[in-house]
């Protein structure tokens, strides 16, 4: 007869254990590492741990002149750069004040939103990917190549750009540029309705995120949670409707606020935005004033000695720039205020009490980008 | 509330705050030992009402280490900056504000890793980029590393 042999079984529904997601997990979009303490399958609490992409941005600024910055700021939030770099250029030209071509405007603003619809058909891919439609990565992946075709023909590169200098662009747009974006435009319009008939209107989608991950208004506001997150939220945090900079106060657009704060409503906010970006750029992009593409500036940019910060709405939330310069060519401190730090600091308190599986579905719905937390 | 008011206020708030020039927002220096209460006026006073802490950042400016605070109001738009100093570079510590507001837990984390400033009463003060036991604080002025940092 067989010995039954009675070994001590650890009842895992009752127990706290820990399970570390990442550095290298696919839901975490780059080498970020989350310490979830777990009872059964429900999130007690998690840990972020950072810096596994630290380069030490801001110590970097300090050795180099501005328009080197211009440079470093693309690595940030790689899937923004053009809208980061903006950043740098409107610091510099506020506190040279220096006033930049209409045409610089334009051309600026209309970059910057294909280069958020380009960052949102990226999460909107990778979302479908984290909750299980693989097919969602080919449709999105598909479309953002006709942007990122459009980059190349203009600005010579497809992620990181670093196309705008203090004061203007570093050349002219290609003169099919005005027509590829019109074509794109109108591609895409009709491609985004596919994106509702595949994801947005999934009965499982919509199971798995609706009342998921809710963040309060309040709390967004004090986790400082900005961008298409935090206005899911209720929070008005557009920094193109509250601070306008480029030519935003000459479009008509909507800022579209939800009330839930569930993983639902902060994928909407994306497709609605990916909706306003277009509408944006259809009221811009035949009224492009001729003229120069550049200001005059001096071959070494020196700021005079003060502080300056400068406030621009990423595709991710909000970006600030704070510059101390003490009148040399280099900055003294550059401190980025990087949307992602302050989205990722959120997580924590939105994740407690879901199941595991919904972890990943709130990690995609809020759309880190590590390099931007880390710098 | 606009910058003249705000100015008044704060000033009767707190009397030795030092005002200083600055082109795009309002800038005071607050003696640490009053800036947390300042920090409770700010946020539950209905007229003042900064609930957005949207930058904080620490700074060395070799004589002192500076902690600067960007507040702004979100129902009524006005914006604030808030400076305090410490002139102690070995025992650097400060108030946290993280009980006000939650986004400062990671931004002073930050501060506390990169600048070596330490925040009192801080709920999880660790360092968060670099490891555990990394010597030194890399964006200080005075921070030497012959290995990773080239000077030219």
């Amino acid at each position: 007869m067989k010995e039954v042999i009675n070994l001590p079984v650890k009842n895992i529904e009752e127990e706290e254990y820990h399970i570390n997601m990442g550095p290298q997990h696919p839901s975490t979009h780059g080498v970020l590492r989350l310490v979830v303490s777990l009872q059964g399958e429900i999130v007690k609490n998690l840990k972020p741990h950072c810096g596994y992409i630290h380069r030490g941005i801001e110590k970097m600024c300090e050795k180099d002149t501005y328009p080197q910055i211009i440079h470093l700021t693309d690595r940030m939030d790689y899937l923004s750069a053009h809208i980061n770099n903006h950043a740098v250029c409107l610091l510099v030209e506020k506190a040279l004040e220096v006033d930049v071509p209409e045409r610089v405007k334009y051309i600026r603003t209309i970059v910057d939103e294909l280069n958020r619809i380009a960052s949102h058909q990226l999460w909107w891919c990778s979302f479908g990917m984290d909750m299980g439609g693989l097919t969602c990565y080919f449709y999105g992946l598909r479309d953002r190549e006709h942007i990122l075709d459009i980059f190349e023909e203009s600005f010579g590169s497809r992620l990181l750009h670093s196309y705008y200098t203090p004061g203007g662009l570093m050349m002219d747009i290609h003169p099919n540029f005005q027509k590829s974006v019109k074509d794109f435009i109108k591609y895409f319009r009709r491609k985004i309705k596919d994106y509702d008939d595949i994801l947005t209107g999934n009965i499982i989608m919509q199971e798995r995120t609706k009342g998921i991950g809710i963040l309060s208004k309040e709390d967004a506001i004090s986790y400082g949670v900005t961008g298409p997150s935090g206005r899911a939220s209720g929070f008005a945090c557009d920094v193109r409707k509250h601070h306008p900079y480029g030519v935003y106060d000459k479009a008509d657009f909507q800022e579209i606020l939800g009330t839930e704060g569930d993983t639902f409503t902060r994928y909407m906010m994306r497709m609605h935005e990916m909706r306003e970006s277009m509408k944006i750029i259809e009221q811009l992009i035949d009224n492009i004033p001729a003229g120069d593409y550049s200001a005059k500036m001096k071959a070494v940019i020196k700021l005079p000695a003060g502080e300056y910060y400068q406030r621009v709405e990423a595709s991710r939330g909000e970006l600030g720039v704070y510059c101390i310069s003490d009148g040399n060519k280099t900055p003294y401190r550059m401190k980025f205020r990087s949307p992602n730090f302050s989205n990722l600091s959120a997580l924590d308190h939105m994740s407690r009490g879901v199941k595991i599986a919904d972890l990943v579905a709130i990690g995609g719905s809020l759309d880190y980008v590590i390099p931007d937390i880390d710098r | 509330m606009d910058n003249t008011a705000l100015k008044e206020r704060i000033l009767a708030l707190v009397p030795d705050a030092e005002f200083q020039e600055n082109k795009q927002f309002l800038t005071f220096i607050i003696p640490p030992a009053k800036m947390h209460d300042l920090a409770v006026t700010l946020k539950t006073d209905a007229a003042l009402a900064f609930d957005y802490l949207f930058c904080l950042s620490g700074v060395d400016m070799v004589k002192f280490l500076e902690v600067v605070y960007h507040l702004e109001s979100t129902a009524h738009g006005h914006q604030l900056v808030l400076k305090t100093r410490t002139a102690d570079r070995d025992n650097a510590a400060l108030d946290t504000v993280c009980d006000l507001w939650r986004t400062a837990e990671f931004h002073e984390r930050e501060v506390y890793d990169l600048m070596g400033i330490r925040f009192t009463n801080h709920p999880d003060l660790r360092r968060l980029f670099l490891e555990e036991g990394w010597i030194g604080h890399p964006l200080r002025k005075d921070y030497k590393d012959e290995v990773n940092i080239v000077e030219l």
